[in-house]
């Protein structure tokens, strides 16, 4: 498939945007049971606002990717059989969910709504935050099954995908929440980036066991299945015309294979290995670690983004097998 | 429930791209605006083309044989196009089975285009909405066309009348009985789409002529050998002096 940079940046900037909530509130959920430093309530403003910006930054990319941009309002309608409906739907869904989450943070609302076992209060933001969290968790599925629900894409076809979106996105989100919460002076680094670290290589084995999945993909359409023919040697002589069309633009990605197996090591490298030392050594240090975990983050979205070219760029489409020759 | 949908007999066609051209003449004059054409003499032409017309060698030389392969929306019975599309732009019609986009619903989103295996759909790059072929949807109904005339563009423009229209769904129709008779077949069963339109295969004429169909070999007259027996190329009169 060709990868548009407008669905790159819109799965990898969203990615983030969900990893970083789901990280904020993971904060707030731990140090309510009192297992980490409490942060002030400012860190978790400002933690939702970057949220939104990079979810917002996503939906922004995206409308990049329509022809009609100025009809996108239509596509909540067919959230019954389309995950893309689903998907517009949950995600301004979610965004809202941390706007409130953030507004409640920051205005420092937060009324107990009821009390749990053990005397604890039931508060307003835990609530948001499970509300939000389980829209997070939703939006990952639906950006996913996107992708995963085309069977005629094998190697998008696996619930692979949908693991790899989750892990990679809470990945690059629990990252930067480290680099924030350095930044804020916070005692939370180490557990943060105890936890980046983790999910960025539970992501890695995830994303190598796609990788050999794709390897091992035996096309279910041949040439013989496209046209008809039981013949065990058929040649495309014509495609019907020179010059080139939707069909021959939109399914390949028109680079050659070392450049392919080139984006392969530098995603593998820049989006699991150098991060997870980065992240390591920041554990480590004893001064402000703030600069070294930005650069994690910032070298670990580039791998992402060469993360998804390749995604995009490895899907073979059967309707290749229409189009090989030009003359 | 009427399934209308085009046979095509790779056993006739000839490659000729008359239904190519004919399908864009059509389909470009119509209500819906016209089928973008960019950079038409220029060095890197494209354009939008809702049919198209494919060559193939089958066999290695010199054993080898030429497939013409016209290639349009096949009109699925299970269209994986249709449930994908978020706005219900993309969709099939009831009465006919026909599928198609609303193209003042489309948003150019291309996720349809992905779900169809066979490459029939094409976003046009002017009207940035997905396009397809109609089955000509705005002819084959249009009362004001004398009714032998209501038929897709390109069946009407076939010479070599490789191109049949009809109801697959109904056991009498044209459609159905070459289907049946002559081994019509769907691209690409494997995905389970269950295509409307189908494929007659190429097929070779052969007679068997046995030897005693050459001689008459219950000719009593031979059995007795009552007249001289003439050569084979000599000319005879009547069945008397014949083999």
């Amino acid at each position: 498939m060709h990868p548009a940079f407008s669905v790159l940046f819109l799965t990898t900037l969203i990615g983030a945007g969900q990893g970083l909530f789901l990280a904020l509130f993971s904060v707030e959920v731990y140090s309510e049971i009192g297992l980490v430093p409490a942060p002030g309530s400012d860190f978790f403003a400002i933690g939702s606002l970057l949220s939104l910006a990079l979810l917002g930054l996503g939906l922004f990319a995206s409308f990049f990717h329509l022809g009609r941009p100025e009809r996108a309002w239509r596509t909540a309608t067919k959230w019954r059989t389309s995950w893309l409906s689903r998907e517009v739907i949950v995600l301004p869904a979610f965004m809202g969910m941390v706007f409130l989450y953030g507004l409640a943070h920051w205005l420092q609302f937060n009324p107990p709504l009821g009390v749990l076992p053990g005397d604890n209060f039931l508060l307003l933001t835990v609530v948001l935050g499970i509300v939000g969290t389980l829209l997070a968790f939703a939006l990952f599925v639906s950006t996913a099954m996107i992708y995963a629900a085309v069977k005629f894409l094998q190697e998008w076809h696996s619930p692979l995908t949908v693991v790899n979106y989750t892990l990679l996105g809470a990945a690059s989100g629990f990252t930067l929440a480290t680099a924030l919460a350095a930044w804020a002076g916070t005692g939370l680094v180490p557990f943060l980036a105890g936890w980046a670290i983790i999910l960025t290589l539970l992501g890695l084995i995830t994303r190598v066991a796609s990788l050999i999945r794709n390897a091992h993909i035996e096309p279910k359409s041949t040439l013989q299945t496209a046209i008809g023919v039981k013949h065990p040697v058929i040649q495309q002589k014509s495609q019907g015309f020179m010059g080139g069309s939707f069909n021959t633009r939109e399914f390949f990605h028109h680079r050659s294979p070392g450049f392919m197996r080139a984006t392969k090591w530098i995603f593998l490298i820049s989006a699991f290995a150098i991060p997870v030392l980065l992240l390591a050594l920041a554990m480590a240090m004893t001064v402000d670690p703030t600069n070294v975990l930005i650069a994690a983050f910032a070298i670990q979205y580039l791998g992402l983004l060469a993360e998804r070219w390749f995604f995009f760029a490895q899907a073979n489409h059967p309707q290749n097998l229409y189009y090989q020759s030009v003359s | 429930m009427t399934q209308l949908a085009l046979v095509i007999d790779l056993n006739v066609c000839v490659g000729c791209q008359a239904c190519v051209t004919s399908c864009k003449e059509w389909n470009t004059s119509g209500d819906a605006g016209p089928l973008v054409d960019m950079n038409p003499y220029g060095a890197d032409p494209t354009g939008t083309f809702f049919n198209r017309v494919q060559t193939f060698e089958v066999g290695e030389f010199p054993n080898t044989e030429t497939v013409h392969f016209p290639k349009s929306c096949l009109h699925c019975e299970e269209p994986p196009c249709v449930p994908v599309c978020p706005t219900g732009a993309s969709y099939k019609r009831k009465e006919d089975g026909i599928v198609l986009v609303d193209y003042d619903k489309c948003i150019g989103c291309k996720y349809c285009s992905w779900a169809c295996p066979y490459g029939v759909r094409e976003v046009d790059a002017q009207r940035r909405v997905m396009t397809k072929c109609t089955l000509c949807v705005d002819r084959i109904y249009d009362q004001n066309l004398p009714e032998w005339d209501r038929k897709p563009a390109c069946v009407r423009a076939c010479p070599t009348n490789a191109r049949l229209y009809g109801d697959i769904h109904d056991p009498n129709s044209v459609v159905s009985q070459a289907i049946r008779e002559n081994g019509g077949y769907q691209l690409m069963p494997e995905w389970g789409t269950k295509p409307a339109n189908h494929y007659l295969p190429r097929r070779k004429t052969r007679i068997t002529v046995r030897e005693d169909e050459l001689e008459r070999a219950d000719n009593p007259l031979k059995i007795d050998s009552k007249l001289p027996k003439p050569g084979r190329d000599e000319p005879s009169l009547d069945d008397v002096t014949s083999w």
